[in-house]
């Protein structure tokens, strides 16, 4: 071990000497050295060390830890034991605990996690959707059998004029919106980030075993079918539903999937079966969050497709090409069995 | 285990020390943040996102009247978005494990199991901050809008998502929401400085004191180490309380010297100790049998 650094000045022949001077005589310099290592490394990353320092470190590791068990052993220096603690420590997730490089988790997520998550969702997502065709139901028969729970149902703000007071003509003018040209953009940045907050948040509330994100997902619905009733009052189910589908396919499924994360979430820690509550807990966790995030993905294309798609191709029959295409996609990416995944499995 | 009859888990230690078995066979004992350093990390960060945003939102509304306002608007929609849920994400799927606010204060995420760090355990470690800080919060800004009618219910339900926020003081290991659903903890990875060998370093050539058997009897491993905090803290009123009360207990004549005296202690005292500990009696204390009488 020696041989890792060269050694210092000598160790003075003098008087009777405690462990820990002598030990640290002889390894200190490779403490030192592991130490810059792994600074660097933590200062300005992997790529940061020399060709010679990268193929040390493992060495110097291992040299660490086994100072650290012979410290632990025969001195009673605490100073020392709690250095090398720490610089073990350290030196440990520097070695085993950093994950791989950014791009190639990426590449991985899109080819294998996302769809794999969602999959292993099946049971939650089919819960999910039929809670929020449920609500779309009842939202539409409620407002259909009384136009005023309308109100009850949507706050102002998001009704923008499409209330059942308004008339035909201009709820027909809402759905192939022109005006609004300009803001588009912004407009479908907006939708973005307000719909993947809400994901985010229908996941997380998962957590208070789930029934938060029934709410939530129901309470989706209900709008949905709300927003469709006034609509189809006056005649205009089949453009409206042109209006919704074109980016409606691809925003409800990631709500969907975001709320059958929580559920999965919630069910989890609720009835975790013969496994602890926390090692199930995050076992589950770490796959949902996998799926929540492939939502957020998905609510980015769909305020793109609601901002930008929806305020620019204003034939019903388009619409629906493109919403049910889209939707035709995401089933074939998530749900169509692969190659790759029977080699894994078998 | 049949379901009904849970066994009770172990007692969970008080300290924050934590086995952890390296595949070399090692245990690395890892000292876990405490809710109070994580609490700081925390603030810092939430410190630097706000200052970030201010900023920005102040550097756009001067540059909104130029007539580009609509990409700057998207980029500040964007922008804030990111802060808001990517600040944490995106930091800690790097290579660091670890916020700027985590970095300062020598925190790091890792896996409860020592695995990887996986985007997985990281998105839903962070994606819980909802419901752990900006649900209570939003409750708080609610209950801030509304008369006094609607009170009684914020308070409710601020005392409800107030659990999510102080989950962390209510477990042994520090475990946020977040933690627990990403199977994550948070350790201290702080770089820490060798002290200085109290032992044989300074001094060859003095004259050392030596001391009898019944002296360095007195005391075992605890004390040693304690005398080695004293020594390292090196305050003098400190040191002459300690070499005090070994003198007395000694027998020994006070020469003047009180450093020195204990520095000799302790290295004889250390010497003795460690020569035991080779042939497996380790004497943990001082009303441990002293080593004479262990044979």
């Amino acid at each position: 071990m020696n041989a890792l650094v060269e050694e210092g000045a000598g160790i003075p022949a003098a008087a009777v000497m405690v462990n820990a001077s002598r030990f640290r005589a002889a390894h200190e310099l490779e403490w030192k050295r592991l130490d810059g290592i792994v600074t660097r490394i933590e200062r300005r990353g992997i790529g940061a060390l020399t060709e010679n320092d990268l193929l040390m470190l493992p060495l110097l590791y291992r040299s660490a830890l086994s100072s650290l068990s012979v410290a632990r052993e025969t001195s009673l220096d605490r100073a020392l034991v709690s250095y090398l603690e720490a610089l073990c420590t350290r030196a440990y997730f520097q070695i085993y605990g950093v994950p791989t490089s950014f791009w190639s988790q990426l590449r991985e997520f899109i080819l294998r996690g996302w769809p794999q998550a969602v999959r292993a969702l099946w049971r939650e997502t089919l819960v999910s959707a039929l809670l929020t065709l449920a609500g779309a139901l009842a939202g539409f028969l409620l407002v259909m059998h009384d136009p005023t729970l309308f109100y009850a149902i949507i706050p102002d703000s998001l009704a923008g004029g499409r209330d059942p007071s308004a008339n035909a003509d201009a709820l027909r003018a809402t759905l192939y919106n022109k005006e609004q040209h300009d803001g588009l953009a912004v407009f479908a940045t907006f939708l973005f980030t307000h719909n993947a907050q809400i994901a985010i948040f229908s996941f997380a509330l998962g957590f208070a075993f789930a029934i938060p994100t029934v709410l939530l997902i129901v309470y989706n619905g209900l709008m949905l079918g709300a927003f469709l009733a006034v609509f189809a009052a006056k005649g205009l189910a089949l453009q409206a539903g042109g209006w919704l589908i074109i980016h409606g396919t691809t925003e409800i499924f990631a709500i969907i999937i975001a709320g059958a994360a929580g559920f999965r979430i919630g069910t989890a820690i609720a009835f975790p079966g013969r496994a602890a509550r926390t090692d199930f807990a995050f076992a589950v966790g770490r796959k949902a969050s996998v799926a929540m995030a492939g939502a957020v993905v998905m609510l980015i294309l769909a305020g793109l497709l609601e901002g930008i798609g929806r305020q620019t191709v204003l034939v019903d029959g388009t619409r629906y090409t493109i919403g049910l295409t889209m939707l035709v996609g995401w089933l074939a990416y998530f749900y169509a069995p692969r190659r790759a995944d029977g080699l894994a499995d078998s | 285990m049949v379901w009904p009859i849970r066994r009770r888990a172990p007692a969970a230690p008080r300290t924050l020390r934590r086995s952890f078995v390296t595949p070399e066979g090692v245990d690395l004992r890892l000292e876990l943040g405490g809710a109070g350093a994580r609490a700081v990390a925390f603030v810092l960060d939430a410190v630097m996102i706000l200052t970030i945003l201010i900023l920005s939102t102040i550097a756009i509304s001067l540059l909104v009247s130029d007539g580009k306002s609509e990409i700057l608007l998207i980029l500040w929609l964007i922008g804030s978005f990111v802060l808001r849920n990517g600040w944490f994400i995106l930091f800690e799927i790097g290579g660091r494990g670890a916020t700027p606010g985590k970095m300062l204060i020598g925190l790091r995420v890792v896996a409860r199991d020592g695995a990887p760090l996986t985007g997985g355990a990281v998105i839903a470690r962070n994606a819980m901050r909802e419901i752990e800080i900006f649900l209570p919060l939003s409750f708080l800004g609610y209950q801030a809008s509304q008369d006094a009618a609607d009170a009684f219910l914020a308070i409710f339900a601020l005392l409800w998502s107030g659990i999510f926020l102080f989950f962390p003081l209510m477990n042994h290991d520090r475990l946020r929401i977040g933690d627990l659903v990403g199977g994550t903890w948070v350790v201290r990875t702080a770089r820490t400085a060798l002290a200085a060998d109290i032992g044989a370093t300074e001094t060859i050539a003095r004259q050392r004191r030596s001391f009898s058997d019944a002296a360095l009897d007195l005391y075992g491993v605890y004390e040693l180490q304690t005398l080695e905090e004293v020594l390292r803290l090196a305050r003098p009123e400190a040191i002459a309380t300690v070499a005090e009360a070994v003198r007395r207990k000694a027998g020994i004549a006070d020469d003047g010297d009180d450093m020195g005296f204990l520095t000799d202690y302790y290295r004889a005292l250390c010497v003795r100790l460690e020569r035991g500990m080779m042939l497996g009696r380790r004497r943990d204390n001082k009303h441990a049998p002293s080593l004479g009488r262990q044979r």
